[in-house]
């Protein structure tokens, strides 16, 4: 047992480099910051590592330690895509750091906390922040910073995406993706990571195989494990690595086999003030829940699919067989996923389904401002439009509001000027309106600029574009499921400028 | 404890950061209350038997590593553990195994074994999985065992394993780059597989190691392009962006030759004057060499592959094929990734971040790109500032005369933003729009000088020091503007505006004689409660009067400076000082006093309102380096198109029909031969036939010859059948020993002169080759035409009289005449093969491991059409005699004959190769590679003492010589045996030692496909049928159910895995969920049918007849594990 390693120490001898292994001990020592000047070489990357830095930096606990460590990978270029990840909360507490390759120290998410300070809103810190050594790669979701560590050139959407990828990971394992959760869970988020990487490099990050490796807590399983003992790493091997089909998990089964498809369509769209669209988009997307045994092949088609103007796919779906056909051919992954997301081509004209008649003003003399916004359905093809919600930013300049609506709630907000009315159902008979007075910083002038309007609503049963699936049929297995397709739409972007 | 200091650092250290949200943090329990104690009860729990103690003590440990707190000297209580049993403490110690290792390298030392010992695991995820642990461990010492499992793991079966030793490569070059010349080897290799799952990672290693030899992509770029979009898709953006950068050096520009008139054109409206020049020069420079561009067909194969990846739901695939549009593409089709990009800006804000950066910096170079998608650009309100301010840049890109009115239009509504940077970043936009448009440049104006009379002040300032910008191109028509912004001092407050205006009152004070003295005796009354750069404004533009004014100003000029003088801050000290020794003359002053006016009324060059993305496309887009706009560590450059293509030949590869085709000796060969196939392709359907089975007949010594055939042979892999007719080639052969037989006699002469040849041209392989060989073409033409004529009716007469027996008898007498020839043609070989490594260096494979075994030179190789042919002729009148088929091509399994340890480092492998046995078709022919890993010559390699069982015969290799250190051979041996699976022993003898091996044939091996219809097929096996009936039923019928597993539904597997499992040729079938595979045991040529049944869902049955009872059950065990697989 012990004869391999010892080989391995001899080789090392003959090779010459004891030095170099002299040098990796060294730091076990104590007092690594007096050793410095001896080791030059990771001394002098290290000492500008420090210069770089702002004096507060060398607080960082683990400077002496990480100094000492010899930097090696900076002699080369080549160093791994993502060197360490940190999570920061709102507060800006370092809450769990994972490192795939040497330990980066956590002084380096300093560089980050300076780039917050100066951006007034946590959207706009900026995703990429170059620091003398490291570049920060950071996403910003759930109120928690994501921050990657980064040593060489590397696409930052590659990061970017992949950040986003372990957040909607979270998201699916533990329902909600926020610091209380993954604290509770870190020993799981640990694991998964270390899955998703291997040396900065993804590996896993198809959920359904992470799912196999390590199996997502649930309240009964926590209450099974306590009691017999067993664990939450799957016992299995990650088979589906090896598959061609690295989506779908091996050995599904159902009792009720059913496969259910939503086709969400969202309006982007900029109103004039005076009604008239500026610019308005379909952007739809298929959600799909499929619950099937086995390796089903399935293919949807389309009534019109030459609505679609862009689209992208998941990797199951068979692009050859679309491009050809303008058919969907695929074996779907177990459980929900994103089939497709399309776009509907800008010439077709896009149908506003509801308008908003507004009259906002304010008037130089008094310190008073009038308030009225009337909402109404436009096109909605006899559907009623439902969960609607008017948002507006109102100026700062703005103290407070008194209005009444004619239906639902409306709250203002006086230290963030946010003013909300949250509608619900449009009675085409009777339009939902609110008005009333603002009243205004005494003394200020009238701000010069109206206030912009968002609207958020759904429509049920009705997709927009008028996409429809035509059918969908499964081959490779036997049971018939049961079919289920929804359609909806939604406000996606939806501002009316006043 | 040595650890113990830095453990306290490490605590004093993080306490600062934030430490009191730890205390109440639910998992850690206020572990640190007391540390020491803690870390002993951990330790306890890890000591002690039950695996969740240990379990809970990991998790807590785990815990308090992604905290970042410091469990270093937990490390020998934990490393015990890494053998433990149960799989989630073995992981989580692998996870501490890999934070803390690099700090304690002794112990982590401890671990090692385990990891070895995972290496040779049977299961290929725990041998990944060990791999992976193992080359993660950041600990020096072990450089040397690393690098020895990557380079096993390399060539490991599991292309998964393969995968893991990929990405093992960089973390041991990150360790020791030292390595690296023995990493490239690796890369090389793994460059050259041919699964989607290893691609995505060896390209990474790539990029990692040797990003600059750029070589080794050559002859892996087409299967790249092509296996693009299986790849998983983090594999595909570091492909793709590496294929962007070989692009570059290896193709011509597609827009060289490209009109510039239209684009020239649009620049000469709005272009700078010196961008025109240089554009003209371009032009000029293109003009005189274009030559009409062709695109090479790889640099259309990687545009065509790379396209449908645009539809990827990932950003950053999305965005590297973009870039490699933007970079590569011609100019008329680099629009279809507008589109795809436009879509991004739908997903989040990070990724709209970095979108809209790319294509602000496209939109400067291709404006009509993003032009239909300008509305997508419109900015909402609830837009986070920094992409406000992206989108602006890229609205101000797209502005051109047609669209500026819409976008003004849009602007307006922008400047009412309460967003105040995002204004500010407005105004200077309209100020962009207005120099690069001159239509718009007096509405602008006019639009900016009534944003004077706004409200807020920054929109004043902002529109202030924009409109300075503006006037300082065209003076003289605006004094106007001057006069009104003179106006503006008496309300205006913030500094930079106000500096602004005063200056530009200075400099173009003759515009405003009357105006400027008064503005400056206002600028004088309230000269001290100014900022600090409005007062230098205030010096500038007394001084600048003083010189063209003296009169109405002196006064109020003297009394600026005094003020200054006593100023608080020394800067305006300092400048007032300075000016008045400049202006105002005394006996002391200087020379200078006579430039003065030179000095402050120089024309001053209009500043150039341009955007911060232009010429940033010299970066890679889409890579940091662009989004930094400064290089970042470890970028490679985008190298520029070159001037002369290079040769594009070395993407050539030689896919052969055969799946161990890509060879060393096999490929030194090649190039000269493709070139006179390709020359005689016509031909090659009315020739090939006879001269190939010619040669073959008139002596193995054609071997070289028959390789191109091979060769060419690719295009029809999957259905080809090389060696279709060793039935036929018996009879054929007596007509070339009446016909040809001087003719040979010719060749072979012709046959020993040119291994010299080669051997002496080496690597300038196409000239000599393509000289010498026409002649001899047509010499070979000649014979095939005579042999042509007289064989066609002797053919004939041949089948029809055929009998098993008959065939075999002349076979077995033609064995005999040729077994001559043969072994001199086999003695002449190994030089040959030796001289390859050597011709083409860069496709030498490393020493480790063997390479794939060479194809058997064999003489029956039969190009597609070929196949044709004889299926005319073979299927009227032989339904009796099926022709035997070429092998179908599955993956060919090697097995080990002799490991390096065994044999004093020299390694055998064999393989079936599958390929009649040339001297004796009762034979089969096996390949055998051997390698020399020694570092010493090794001589005399040979078969000695043949032990076969009863009935059994091998027709030994001819001797080889001499073997060179590092070099490898690879021979034929023919062994019948027999129908049977029993192994054929026998003695491998070098000059110094003898070693025993055997060949054990698997049941799949013992036979050879034949050809048939769906109607001889159904008659034999009803035949066969009736056979069973009169003795026991069962007797030639074995059925069996099977299932088959997911990945083996698809008709390709289900075929891939039968061939894969026997040496049978598929037989066409009607019905869809059929498979019929026929074959003829090699020795008794007893037919053997296959039926696979495919039942509903995963269910299928299996049925095998046969009157060799024993291969038939063997068979059926086989074929059900291969597809079970």
């Amino acid at each position: 047992m012990a004869r391999t390693p010892l080989l391995g120490l001899s080789a090392v001898a003959v090779s010459g480099s004891p030095n170099q292994s002299a040098r990796c001990q060294a730091p076990r020592g104590s007092g690594g910051v007096s050793r410095v000047p001896i080791r030059a070489p990771g001394g002098v990357v290290c000492g500008r590592r420090d210069a770089g830095a702002s004096g507060w930096v060398l607080r960082g606990g683990g400077g002496a330690r990480t100094r000492c460590r010899p930097v090696r990978s900076w002699g080369s270029p080549a160093a791994a895509m993502i060197h360490s990840l940190f999570l920061i909360n709102a507060s800006g507490d370092i809450f769990l750091e994972k490192h795939w390759k040497s330990v980066v120290s956590r002084s380096v998410c300093d560089y980050f906390f300076e780039a917050q300070e100066r951006a007034s809103e946590a959207e706009n810190v900026p995703p990429v922040i170059p620091t003398p050594h490291h570049y920060l790669l950071s996403v910003y979701r759930h109120k928690i910073f994501f921050v990657a560590v980064i040593q060489s050139e590397v696409p930052p959407l590659f990061v970017i995406e992949f950040l986003h990828r372990v957040v909607d990971t979270f998201q699916d394992y533990f329902g909600v993706c926020s610091e209380v959760m993954i604290k509770d869970n870190v020993v799981v988020v640990y694991e998964v990571l270390e899955e998703m990487l291997d040396n900065g490099f993804p590996l896993a990050t198809e959920s359904n195989i992470l799912k196999e490796l390590i199996k997502p807590p649930t309240i009964l399983r926590t209450v099974v494990n306590t009691i017999t003992g067993s664990t939450n790493v799957g016992d299995q091997l990650p088979t589906g690595q090896l598959s061609v089909v690295p989506w779908r998990r091996t050995g599904v089964k159902y009792t009720n086999n059913e496969a259910y498809f939503d086709v969400i369509e969202e309006i982007d769209a900029i109103i004039d003030k005076s009604g008239s669209t500026i610019t308005a988009e379909i952007q739809g997307v298929i959600d799909a829940c499929v619950k099937l045994t086995g390796m089903p092949d399935l293919t949807l088609s389309f009534m019109n699919p030459r609505l679609l103007d862009d689209v992208s796919f998941h990797p199951c779906v068979r692009f050859k067989r679309w491009e050809s056909e303008r058919i969907l051919s695929f074996i779907p992954p177990d459980g929900n996923f994103r089939l497709l997301s399309y776009h509907v081509s800008a010439q077709n004209l896009v149908a506003i389904p509801v308008y908003v008649k507004h009259n906002i003003s304010f008037r130089d003399s008094s310190s008073l401002g009038r308030f009225e916004i009337t909402v109404g359905p436009k096109q909605t093809m006899g559907k009623t439009v439902e969960g609607v919600m008017v948002t507006s930013q109102m100026p700062k300049g703005v103290l407070n509001m008194t209005l009444t609506p004619s239906q639902g709630t409306h709250i203002f907000d006086p230290v963030t000027k946010l003013l909300s009315w949250d509608v619900g159902k449009i009675n085409p008979q009777k339009l939902p309106s609110l008005k009333g007075s603002m009243t205004l910083q005494a003394g200020t002038s009238k701000p010069d600029e109206n206030p912009t309007i968002n609207l958020q609503f759904k429509i049920q049963q009705l997709a927009i574009s008028g996409l429809k699936v035509n059918r969908l049929d499964m081959y490779g297995e036997k049971y018939k499921p049961f079919k289920g397709i929804k359609y909806m739409t939604k406000a996606g972007k939806f501002q009316v400028r006043t | 404890m040595a650890a113990s200091p830095a453990y306290g650092e490490e605590k004093g250290g993080s306490s600062s950061l934030g430490e009191p949200e730890y205390g109440h943090d639910p998992a850690s329990g206020g572990i640190f209350s007391s540390d020491y104690k803690r870390h002993d009860d951990l330790k306890e729990m890890l000591d002690s038997n039950k695996d969740s103690l240990k379990l809970e003590a990991m998790k807590r440990i785990v815990a308090m590593i992604a905290r970042g707190k410091n469990a270093s000297d937990l490390f020998p209580a934990v490393v015990k553990n890494v053998a433990c049993k149960n799989i989630e403490v073995k992981k989580l110690v692998y996870v501490y195994l890999v934070r803390y290792a690099e700090e304690q390298q002794d112990l982590a030392l401890l671990s090692i074994s385990t990891f070895q010992r995972g290496l040779k695991d049977p299961n290929q995820l725990i041998r990944a999985s060990a791999l992976r642990v193992l080359s993660s461990i950041r600990v020096p010492i072990i450089v040397p065992i690393m690098m020895l499992a990557i380079k096993e793991a390399a060539s490991d079966m599991s292309p998964y394993v393969r995968k893991t030793a990929a990405h093992a490569i960089p973390k041991l070059y990150s360790l020791d780059s030292d390595q690296k010349d023995q990493l490239i080897e690796v890369i090389e290799k793994l460059l050259a597989d041919k699964t989607t799952l290893v691609a995505g990672s060896v390209v990474m290693a790539f990029e990692e190691v040797c990003p600059e030899r750029i070589d080794l992509i050559h002859k892996n770029y087409r299967k790249l392009c092509n296996l693009l979009i299986d790849v998983e898709e983090w594999g595909q953006v570091v492909i793709i962006n590496m294929l962007t950068r070989y692009a570059r050096t290896q193709f011509l520009s597609p827009n060289q030759n490209e009109s510039l008139l239209e684009e020239s054109a649009e620049k000469a409206f709005y272009g700078s004057e010196d961008e025109d020049a240089k554009d003209a020069k371009a032009e000029a420079a293109s003009l005189a060499k274009r030559k009409p561009y062709v695109m090479d067909p790889d640099h259309r194969l990687l545009l065509r592959n790379t396209k449908p990846l645009l539809q990827s739901r990932n950003a950053a695939v999305v965005m590297a094929v973009a870039q490699l549009y933007f970079h590569l593409a011609p100019k008329a089709e680099v629009g279809v990734i507008a589109k795809a990009l436009v879509r991004l800006l739908r997903s989040h804000s990070e990724v709209q971040y970095v979108v809209l950066q790319n294509v602000a910096t496209m939109s400067i170079k291709r404006r009509g790109m993003f032009e239909p998608y300008l509305k997508s650009f419109y900015i909402r309100s609830t837009d986070p500032t920094q992409i406000k301010i992206l989108k602006l840049e890229v609205l101000t890109n797209l502005a051109n005369e047609t669209n500026i009115s819409t976008i003004l239009r849009e602007f307006q509504t922008y400047i009412r933003s309460m967003d105040k940077d995002f204004v500010a970043a407005t105004i200077q936009a309209i100020g962009r729009c207005a120099t690069n448009i001159g239509k718009v440049r007096d509405t602008c104006l006019n639009g900016l000088v009534q944003l004077l009379s706004n409200r807020d002040e920054l929109v004043v300032a902002e529109s202030v020091v924009v409109i300075k910008k503006l006037l300082q191109m065209q003076p003289a028509q605006h004094s106007e503007i001057i006069k009104h912004m003179a106006k503006l001092t008496d309300n205006i407050q913030v500094p930079m505006a106000r500096a602004s205006i005063l200056w530009l009152i200075g400099e173009y004070c003759e515009h405003v004689p009357k105006i400027a003295p008064d503005v400056l005796r206002k600028m004088a009354k309230s000269f001290t409660n100014e900022e600090d750069i409005v007062k230098l404004q205030v010096i500038n533009l007394a001084a600048k009067l003083y010189l063209t004014n003296s009169k109405q100003s002196k006064l109020l000029t003297q009394y600026v400076l005094n003020l200054a003088k006593y100023d608080q801050n020394y800067d305006i000290r300092d400048r007032a000082r300075f000016i008045r020794q400049l202006i105002v003359p005394t006996e002391k002053s200087g020379a200078l006093n006579k430039y003065a006016k030179k000095l402050f009324l120089a024309q001053k060059p209009a500043p150039i309102l341009e955007s911060s993305f232009k010429d940033r496309d010299h970066f890679q887009l889409g890579s940091l380096s662009h989004l930094l706009n400064a290089k970042a560590v470890g970028y490679q450059e985008l190298p520029d198109w070159p001037d002369e293509a290079p040769d594009p030949s070395v993407r050539n590869v030689e896919v052969r029909g055969a799946p161990w085709g890509a060879h060393v000796h096999g490929r030194a060969k090649v190039p000269e031969w493709t070139k006179c196939t390709s020359r005689e392709k016509r031909k090659e359907k009315v020739e090939k036939p006879f001269y190939s089975d010619s040669e073959g007949e008139s002596g193995p010594t054609e071997s070289a010859d028959s390789e191109p055939e091979s060769v060419s042979e690719e295009s029809g892999s999957s259905s080809s059948s090389g060696s279709s007719s060793s039935g036929s080639e018996e009879e054929e052969e007596e007509d070339e020993e009446e016909g040809s037989g001087e003719q040979s006699e010719d060749k072979e002469e012709e046959e020993e002169k040119r291994p010299k040849r080669k051997e002496k041209e080496g690597s300038q392989k196409a000239a000599p080759g393509s000289a010498g060989s026409p002649s001899e073409e047509e010499e070979e033409e000649e014979g095939a035409k005579k042999a042509k004529k007289k064989k066609a009716p002797q053919g004939r007469k041949g089948r029809a009289e055929t009998s098993s027996e008959e065939a075999s008898a002349s076979e077995s007498s033609s064995s005999g005449s040729d077994s001559g020839s043969e072994t001199e043609a086999k003695r002449r070989k190994p030089p040959s093969s030796r001289a390859g490594p050597k011709e083409i260096s860069l496709l030498d494979l490393d020493d480790f491991t063997p390479p794939p075994p060479q194809p058997v030179p064999s003489s029956s190789i039969v190009s597609t059409s070929l196949v044709t042919d004889l299926e005319g002729l073979t299927l009227t009148d032989t339904s009796l005699a099926p022709a035997l088929l070429s092998p179908a091509f599955g993956a060919v399994r090697t097995y080990e004959l002799l490991h390096r340890m065994a044999g004093e480092g020299l390694s055998v492998e064999y393989c079936f190769s599958r390929r009649p046995f040339p001297g004796d078709p009762h034979m089969v022919a096996v390949q055998i590679q051997i390698s020399n890993n020694t570092d010493a010559e090794v001589k005399s390699l040979r078969v000695s003492e043949p032990k076969p069982l009863s009935g059994m015969r091998i027709q030994e290799f001819p001797e080889i010589e001499r073997l060179a250190p590092g070099d490898t051979a690879s021979v034929v041996m023919g062994i019948d045996f027999c129908d049977s699976t029993q192994a054929a022993n026998f003695q491998l003898c070098t000059h110094t030692r003898h070693f025993y091996v055997s060949i054990q044939p698997p049941v799949g091996e013992l036979m050879a496909p034949v050809f048939m219809s769906e109607n001889e097929f159904k008659k034999e096996q009803e035949h066969l049928a009736r056979l069973g009936e009169g003795k026991l039923t069962g007797m030639s019928e074995i059925t069996e159910k099977v299932t088959l597993p997911e990945k083996c539904r698809s008709d390709h597997a289900i075929v891939q895995q039968v061939t894969s499992a026997a040496n049978v040729g598929r037989v066409p079938c009607g019905a869809d969920n059929e498979y019929r595979f026929a074959a003829k045991t090699v020795t008794s040529g007893s037919l053997v049918l296959i039926t696979l049944e495919r039942r509903e869902g995963a269910a299928a049955q299996l049925t095998v007849n046969s009157e060799k009872m024993v291969i038939g059950t063997m068979l059926v065990k086989d074929i059900v594990q291969a597809l079970a697989q």
